[in-house]
């Protein structure tokens, strides 16, 4: 076995290599650009090399840092993680001329896979279903007819330079193929300067789902079962699940014989994945392989019990797979959450910053359930501009698929992520949705969800009953201990009634609290009672609270005269009050938000160093529109909408005070 | 008898209308409470104990002797504030505009004389068209009165004042001399001479609220120390802070139960000062850190953003914050934030309340307009403020302490009692860069000398060493554990007795 192992990698992935190394007694070497001089994965390993500026085409991607960073450290293999130079056939080819293993397949499957036309081919010849359709050009109606009918309907006449939709048409039937290929045609000439065609199998309800393949080195070959990963955004996927609630035996049997014919074909080693699409009907065609670990790879270890980094370790190291394929059975249910620094209420922008409070739910491995969570940082690190945002991929897993969604959405509650905007509360939102919930689910999840973007939840009248309870108890806590405080007047202390009202989202409830089993016990008006309990104290920011012996995990935030209170991906204020203190309340004027959005004021007296913008340009969401420095120190002013700039009242070299106003929005 | 007592009843009812149910209503549909149900939000429930219900006022002259209405447009008494007395006097604008009269004045004397004389805190809820016209001078008289007592009973014991309406002419004095001014957001304003006059005398047009609103006294004048959104929000923001604050000069700040391990370690701290010097960081997140429950109470929040200044509990003690936030102008001193600093560390000091400074500061702004508008004095302040303090005194640098500032900065010079440094502190006389440009001026010429020059003076300098070589830091810590750090440092000093020489009173560069 290796001795020492590099990962040419970063994040999660790269500490998610060193855990299992270091499980197996194999020394590891991280590499590090300066923006990661601090990451976590550097802290993990045993040793770590620097190997240059913070742009990953200055550091992780140039092969000749990496092989420095080998010889350097004197490393026997090499895992390249994902991403960066994992599907990189130079990479390998280095590698093996450096005599040093590569922690994946060869050289030649990265190549033979790496090429969509090649891919396709090599999979038609393995017997891979792939998508039918015509790849010639078309020259007419009529042929565009027959080839339509010879597919099978429907059928997407695409433009063979196209793009966004234009020059794409769905035929149903001859005579909509017929007008299709001929607009198809018109639209492609107009909008490209190109009008060949070409037409292919449109998919219908389509769900991507993948296979889990490992090879050895001596002809072994096996699938790990699949993995659906249909929730997606803009392509890039968000949750995924294994096994997936769409496939039976028979399909699923089919789908991973043919991936592991493909793998055969292309004489493929280690880990790989290959991706089908599959239609409403379990129609599945191939997509492409992906010649490295997969972002999702935890969830089918979680149903194989497989640990799919060790096995690639193995395998490079000549070593032969310790498993038949009728040893790989399914065990229960899995599902990944990713977390992204990305804010959903602003259109998921990238957010940056300092994460001045991050803690993941605590990992545990019970039969009833388990939670994982693959990281690659840490409370106080920075998440920096130069990389995915991706920050940590929550999993959990349980016996059936309704277990596992329980426990992630409890596992979500309790996650605390502060100082960057986060997807958090998106995801608890997706794992609320119905169509969720029933695994009725496509590509077109998200698009359809919430095709205006994400504005947080609205919770239902049964969740919001809950959690006014727990905020009243809550609360309660929080008067009797303001009643402790030392310098009172004897016998006049102030005492705590048991009526309040909570008003949250809306809506306001009166309650009556009575101390009970050392928690309260909650009356609603017209006599429902929930019973709450839990170890709240003020200041706790995570209030983990039976509710009717059910679990209620809160983030609890302070505002002036309430808690925030953030579960379930609603973002909430909530009031508690006394009758009298909610009577007059009522009275209080709605405030709106003054209007300064059209405007960009000065933060600070300094100096304009550029403006990045021009009038009449318009601009994005947290696209930077000009730098202020003050005292040496550079601050970027960013756009909080988009908007289009009317006028510019300062240019580089100005000097300004606080509130100035630099520039004017439409 | 029974007719007696009903008597009463229906003359406390009557009072507790003030104006009448329509003014009432008009007040409401200001988006404004009354008088009366300020107090109930203020007050534990059912704590308060009013005087003065029927007092009515004597003037006889236009017409006034006609309308005589019960308690005279202000609402006084005592209550409770979690079971700790305090007192309190509400302006009630549905009686003659809760205009002032010499009785109504009287009213507010006779609380402020008691409070003084028991050691209670004073809170003024101030709504109030201004002077009662038709009493003329014995109204100006009643805010003399007024203004003779906040003066006595400054740094007796604290008072808040908070402005719900109109505070116009002589009338914002009583509140100026307070120690802590609210105010309500669009519904109240402060001014000493109004729109119409300053439109007629220089010509500006302005508004009410521009002139006067509270988003100018937070930002602009900073005669404000915080606003609010509406009555119902500033009433428990004034109980939060009534419960940072001790009841008189003779008492200890209070003490609270919490739930907030005081060795408590905070790993994310190691990583809180960036690589690069010339990036800023947020002091606000260390202050959150430090303080028990993440609790903190921030005085003056939106004026002189390069100081933070505000009260946080360390094992349920109230602890005042002064912090140079480096997010801001680098955090350096100026004109504004050291005037804003300094008049929060008298306060603290009036009232036995610990301070905590935390130090990253480049220097005083350099600048004509720092100079012209009189820097010189006004960072004195600062200075005088933090040497005259007698209370505890403990103080953190985190990252620059430079020059002057450093000293300022409750220095060990100055009677800190426990000055602690960071790792990545760096006392020195100024930046390495500045300071070889004079040590080596000759060399000036030759970029890559000049270079490592400045590398030099920063391994010997720009480090907490050389000053804790001499004691002037009293240990290096890690940032991690700044909070145990730093309340055992105040749990040392519970009994700090310092006394400072006789004087009839100090005479601080106002």
């Amino acid at each position: 076995m290796f001795d020492k192992i590099l990962i040419a990698n970063r994040g999660e992935i790269a500490c998610r290599v060193i855990k299992t190394a270091r499980k197996m007694g194999i020394k590891t070497v991280a590499v590090y650009s300066d923006a990661d001089a601090n990451a976590l994965h550097v802290e993990m390993a045993d040793e770590a090399v620097h190997i240059g500026p913070p742009p990953a085409n200055q550091s992780y991607i140039v092969i000749d840092n990496i092989l420095d960073a080998i010889r350097k450290s004197g490393a026997q293999a090499v895992h390249p993680g994902y991403g960066f130079l994992s599907e990189n056939p130079k990479f390998a080819a280095a590698l093996e001329a450096e005599g040093v293993a590569f922690i994946g397949p060869p050289k030649g499957a990265i190549e033979a896979m790496g090429d969509k036309i090649t891919s396709k081919k090599l999979a038609q010849e393995a017997g891979v279903s792939t998508v039918p359709g015509y790849m010639g050009l078309i020259e007419d109606a009529d042929e565009a007819v027959k080839i339509s009918a010879e597919i099978g309907y429907p059928v997407m006449i695409k433009a063979s330079a196209g793009g966004g939709g234009k020059g794409m048409r769905i035929a149903w039937s001859d005579e909509e193929a017929r007008e299709g290929f001929q607009s198809s045609k018109n639209e492609a000439a107009s909008s490209f300067g190109d009008d060949r065609i070409f037409i292919e199998k449109f998919v219908t309800q389509p769900r991507h789902i993948e296979i889990q393949v490992l090879c050895d080195q001596h002809g072994n070959a096996v699938y790990l079962h699949e993995r659906e990963c249909s929730i997606q955004r803009r392509n890039q996927k968000v949750v995924e699940e294994a096994p997936s609630p769409f496939l039976d035996p028979e399909t699923r049997a089919a789908m991973g014989e043919q991936a592991v014919a493909l793998a055969k074909a292309v004489g493929y080693t280690s880990a790989g994945t290959v991706e089908f699409i599959v239609d409403g009907d379990k129609n599945f065609y191939f997509l492409e392989m992906n010649t490295r670990l997969q972002v999702e790879h935890p969830v089918t270890e979680l149903i194989t019990g497989v640990d799919l980094v060790e096995q690639m370790i193995r395998v490079a190291n000549g070593e032969k797979l310790p498993f038949a394929q009728e040893n790989l059975t399914i065990n229960g249910w899995a599902i990944e959450n990713r977390l992204y620094a990305e804010d959903p209420y602003r259109g998921f922008l990238p957010s940056i910053g300092r994460l001045t409070r991050y803690r993941p739910p605590e990992e545990v491995s019970l039969d009833t359930h388990v939670v994982r969570n693959d990281t690659g940082v840490f409370e106080g690190g920075e998440i920096s501009m130069y990389y995915d945002p991706m920050i940590a991929k929550l999993c959990t897993w349980a016996p059936t698929r309704e277990e596992a969604i329980v426990a992630m959405r409890d596992a979500l509650d309790s996650f605390e992520v502060e100082g960057i905007g986060h997807n958090l509360p998106f995801l608890s939102a997706v794992m609320d949705e119905p169509k969720f919930v029933s695994g009725d689910l496509t590509t077109a999840f998200i698009a359809e969800h919430w095709p205006e973007g994400f504005e947080g939840v609205e919770l239902g009248e049964e969740t919001l009953r809950r959690i006014a309870a727990a905020c009243a108890a809550m609360h309660r806590v929080a008067e009797i201990r303001r009643t402790r405080i030392s310098g009172r007047m004897d016998n006049h202390e102030r005492r705590i009634g048991t009526d309040w009202n909570v008003t949250l989202q809306g809506v306001s409830y009166d309650v009556t609290i009575d101390a009970y089993k050392g928690g309260a016990k909650v009356t609603f008006e017209g006599g429902h009672t929930l019973e709450v309990s839990g170890d709240w104290t003020p200041g706790d920011t995570l209030a983990e609270m039976m509710v009717e012996d059910m679990p209620l995990v809160l983030k609890v935030g302070k505002i002036s005269g309430g808690f925030r209170i953030r579960s379930r991906g609603a973002d909430l204020k909530v009031h508690v009050r006394t009758p009298r203190q909610a009577e007059l309340a009522r009275l209080m004027p709605e405030k709106e938000a003054a209007d300064t959005s059209k405007m960009l004021l000065c933060p600070m007296p300094g100096l304009v160093v550029k403006i990045d913008v021009e009038e009449g340009q318009e601009v994005q969401e947290g696209q930077a529109l000009c730098t202020v420095e003050a005292m040496k120190m550079e601050n970027i002013l960013r756009a909080e909408r988009k908007a289009v700039v009317t006028r510019i009242n300062a240019g580089a070299g100005d000097s300004l005070a606080v509130d100035d106003v630099i520039m004017e929005f439409e | 008898m029974k007719d007696i007592l009903q008597e009463l009843e229906s003359r406390r009812r009557e009072a507790r209308l003030g104006g009448g149910e329509k003014r009432i209503e008009a007040q409401h549909g200001k988006g404004k409470l009354t008088a009366r149900e300020r107090i109930e939000l203020l007050l534990d429930e059912g704590s308060f104990e009013e005087f003065d219900m029927f007092v009515a006022h004597r003037c006889t002259d236009f017409g006034m002797e006609e309308t005589r209405p019960y308690g005279d447009g202000v609402v006084t008494g005592w209550g409770t504030i979690n079971g700790r007395m305090v007192y309190v006097f509400s302006q009630d604008f549905t009686v003659f505009g809760g205009s002032l009269s010499e009785t109504h004045a009287q009213k507010i004397c006779k609380i402020m004389d008691m409070a003084v004389q028991n050691g209670a805190p004073v809170i003024g809820l101030n709504d109030s068209g201004g002077a009662r016209i038709q009493e003329g001078v014995a109204s100006l008289a009643g805010y003399a009165d007024v203004f003779q007592r906040n003066i006595m009973a400054s740094g007796v014991v604290p008072q808040i004042s908070v402005v719900m309406g109109p505070c116009a002419g002589g009338a914002v004095y009583s509140p100026a001399m307070t120690d802590f001014i609210f105010m309500v957001k669009d519904s109240s304003y402060m001014f000493v001479t109004g729109p119409d006059v300053v439109k007629t005398v220089t010509n500006e047009q302005v508004t009410a609220e521009e002139l006067g609103g509270a988003s100018t006294h937070t930002k602009k004048s900073s005669v404000a120390d915080g606003a609010f959104d509406n009555d119902v929000e500033a009433m428990a923001e004034v109980r939060r802070l009534v419960d940072f604050l001790p009841l008189n000069n003779r008492e200890k700040p209070p003490v609270r139960p919490f739930f907030d391990e005081p060795g408590r370690v905070e790993p994310s701290l190691d990583t809180l000062i960036p690589d690069n010097p010339n990036m800023p960081y947020d002091m606000k997140e260390l202050i959150l850190k430090v303080a028990d429950e993440a609790d903190f109470y921030e005085i003056q929040e939106d004026f002189a953003k390069n100081i933070i200044t505000g009260f946080i509990r360390l094992e349920g003690q109230t602890v005042g914050v002064v912090a140079n936030q480096p997010m801001v102008l680098a955090g350096c001193l100026d004109i504004d934030s050291s005037r804003k600093a300094a008049r929060f560390v008298r306060f603290c000091d009036c009232f036995e309340i610990p301070i905590l400074t935390f130090v990253d500061v480049p220097g005083f702004l350099p600048g004509t307009g720092q100079e012209f508008g009189g820097v010189i004095k006004h960072g004195a302040k600062l200075l005088f403020a933090y040497g005259e303090a007698t209370v505890p005194k403990v103080t953190v640098i985190t990252r620059k302490a430079y020059g002057g500032a450093y000293d300022v900065m409750s220095s060990k010079h100055i009677r800190g009692d426990f000055n602690y440094a960071w790792p990545t502190a760096e006392i020195a006389v100024m930046g390495a860069k500045g300071a070889t440009e004079i040590l080596y001026r000759s060399e000036l010429g030759d970029p890559e000398k000049i270079a490592r020059r400045t590398e030099d003076y920063e391994d010997r300098f720009a480090n907490p060493f050389v000053a804790a070589e001499r004691g002037f830091i009293d240990e290096v810590i890690q940032p991690r554990s700044t909070r145990r750090r730093v309340a055992k440092a105040f749990a040392s000093l519970r009994n700090k007795k310092l006394e400072n020489p006789w004087k009839k009173h100090d005479n601080i560069p106002l």
